[in-house]
């Protein structure tokens, strides 16, 4: 029988008291009523822990970082034995075939059971060459891990939507985690590296209720990626009076104005940072006076330049921007306007000339 | 009642004026043409946002009036649109012109080919039509038309996602408009585009119309303004429309 994390929580010496003030803390981060925290509790004393299974493909290995300094919760304390994470290669003791073997015994004891966490993507070029876990493909490596899972949860922008490996001219042919598998339900977290409390409180949904968080369209949780940056960026009123950063190190810039022209991604990026904050809440890029650069949204390295609004178009072989091409067409059909204009004019003059 | 008498140097028309843009078409023209006139100005602003303004944020609402009068703006122009679709149906022979342009008449095509060579001078003379000629059809479909439907669609799926999820606005254009462009960003910057296009389409039209006003047989501007179309000469109507 698998222990439930309410019982590894007091062999590691965490007191009931800290135990039900962590669900009522969490409770409260997913958006949910008081009357949760009591349900959240009684889930993690009855239900044996979930085991996971935590993938490495092409990835900086960021979403790992993140998500170990998570502070509500401390995952040290907590994460770590709410599930049962029985493989991921950057923390875990084991190493070599040891370790290997974890993956087979899991997909073997635990069919439908446990969750696959995956942090970056599989390359499918060369057959998956490009990345090699243990001597085999990762590629291989995933849809094996994958073919009894209960969920997959995509970590970060990589699995999500392929980030800095699957950008123009994508070698590898890197591709995000649901165009390889697609019979599995998917929760994508994106963010280069997602909010480690966003990351522990998905966890916490799943190993607390069995089941996903309600998730949008693209397949993120809503209750952290419903909103943009934009929304609830505490220089939002900036923005609205028309008070700008013009340049670094301008008034503008001392004074904590809106970084909109600066090329701050903030009004098209979904994510939690303006409210959640990272460190513990302590401060968020913008609050650090630079622009968001918008990580958690798809394809966010092709999209151009991190300081300018008006994003390139690659399609015009040179590194132009909307208002450029727009200016340009304008300019030519001005131009031609003009000509025909004056040709129709000396037409008119020389037929009438020789009526 | 036509007669040829002249008097002065120009010929004098008399052929009969026929009544061409009802009066909901010709207001829809006008408010529309001012809207679009305000949504590109706020628009562009909105993307390239004029200098900071001194003072504190509390005392200052700039962007906010300006990213007003386009949303209101854009608002007006897509209630307008709607009720020009209605008008299509229930207004006039002329009033569907534009919206259904007839693809399948060879005669449409080929009046199409002599409207471009008179437009190449290569024509003396254009033929002579009581609604808009074919040229003029098929570039207002595809330029203006669909341009402004592109336009709405997008603008509502960015707008979409001001209100935030559960308006109708997000369920119905923002949820579908961005997994399809891939990101908001994208979506921006193609919203930029069609507005390049419009202003691009607005050149051509107000050149196009004050041109064919002076050189093509029959009035053309004051026609949006009175709804009658009067003619230059006394021959017979020859063109498709």
């Amino acid at each position: 029988m698998r222990e439930t994390f309410y019982e590894v929580l007091r062999k590691q010496g965490v007191s009931r008291r800290s135990f039900l003030k962590f669900c009522s803390l969490t409770a409260a981060a997913l958006g949910m009523g008081p009357a949760m925290a009591p349900r959240m509790a009684r889930a993690l004393e009855t239900k044996p822990r979930t085991p996971v299974l935590w993938l490495h493909g092409l990835e900086c290995t960021c979403c790992t970082e993140a998500f170990i300094r998570s502070a509500h919760p401390l995952a040290k304390d907590v994460i770590l034995s709410m599930i049962s994470l029985d493989y991921n290669d950057t923390i875990m003791a084991a190493a070599g075939h040891e370790a290997e073997a974890i993956v087979e015994e899991i997909v073997r004891d635990y069919p439908g059971e446990y969750i696959l966490a995956c942090e970056g993507n599989p390359p499918l070029n060369e057959d998956g060459m490009y990345c090699i876990i243990g001597g085999k493909p990762y590629l291989d490596q995933l849809r094996f891990a994958a073919s009894n899972c209960k969920a997959i949860i995509s970590w970060g922008s990589c699995a999500s939507w392929g980030c800095v490996q699957a950008a123009r001219p994508n070698p590898t042919q890197a591709v995000p985690i649901h165009k390889v598998i697609r019979d599995k339900p998917i929760i994508k977290v994106p963010g280069c590296p997602p909010i480690p409390e966003v990351m522990t409180a998905v966890v916490t949904y799943l190993a607390t209720f069995d089941r996903l968080p309600e998730l949008d369209r693209q397949g993120r949780p809503k209750m952290f990626y419903s909103q943009r940056i934009h929304d609830k960026c505490y220089r939002r009123p900036h923005f609205d009076a028309g008070q700008f950063v013009e340049e670094w190190d301008d008034d503008g810039a001392r004074k904590g104005y809106c970084l909109y022209k600066m090329g701050c991604k903030g009004p098209t990026t979904y994510n939690a940072c303006s409210t959640v904050r990272w460190n513990g809440g302590m401060s968020f890029p913008i609050q650090s006076g630079h622009g968001c650069i918008g990580c958690s949204e798809d394809g966010f390295w092709d999209n151009g330049s991190f300081y300018d609004r008006l994003t390139n178009i690659h399609q015009f072989g040179i590194e132009e921007n909307a208002d450029d091409v727009g200016l340009a067409a304008a300019g030519v059909v001005g131009a031609a306007v003009a000509a025909h204009a004056g040709i129709s004019a000396i037409k008119r003059m020389t037929d009438k000339g020789g009526e | 009642m036509p007669s040829d008498t002249t008097a002065g140097p120009l010929p004098k028309a008399t052929q009969e004026a026929v009544y061409v843009y009802e009066a909901p078409l010709r207001l829809w023209h006008w408010v529309n043409a001012l809207a679009i006139v305000v949504l590109c100005l706020t628009g562009y602003f909105i993307g390239q946002p004029l200098p900071s303004v001194p003072g504190e944020a509390s005392d200052n609402f700039l962007m906010g009036y300006i990213r007003f009068a386009h949303f209101a703006a854009g608002y007006i122009l897509i209630v307008g649109f709607l009720l020009r679709l209605y008008w299509a149906v229930v207004g006039n022979h002329h009033a569907h012109q534009v919206f259904l342009p007839k693809f399948w008449s060879a005669r449409w095509w080929s009046e199409v080919w002599h409207e471009i060579k008179w437009y190449s001078f290569l024509e003396r003379e254009p033929k002579k039509y009581v609604g808009h000629n074919p040229l003029a059809t098929l570039v207002m479909h595809l330029m203006f038309v669909w341009a402004l439907v592109f336009m709405m669609v997008t603008g509502l799926a960015l707008y979409g996602e001001g209100t935030g999820m559960g308006t109708w606005q997000f369920e119905y254009f923002t949820a579908w408009v961005m997994p399809l462009f891939g990101n908001s960003q994208d979506v921006h910057t193609f919203h930029r585009l069609g507005m390049w296009y419009l202003v691009c389409f607005v050149l051509i039209h107000v050149y196009v119309a004050i041109r064919e006003d002076i050189m093509s047989r029959q009035s053309i501007v004051s026609t949006m303004i009175s709804g009658w179309r009067t003619f230059k000469d006394n021959r017979p109507v020859d063109g498709i429309d």
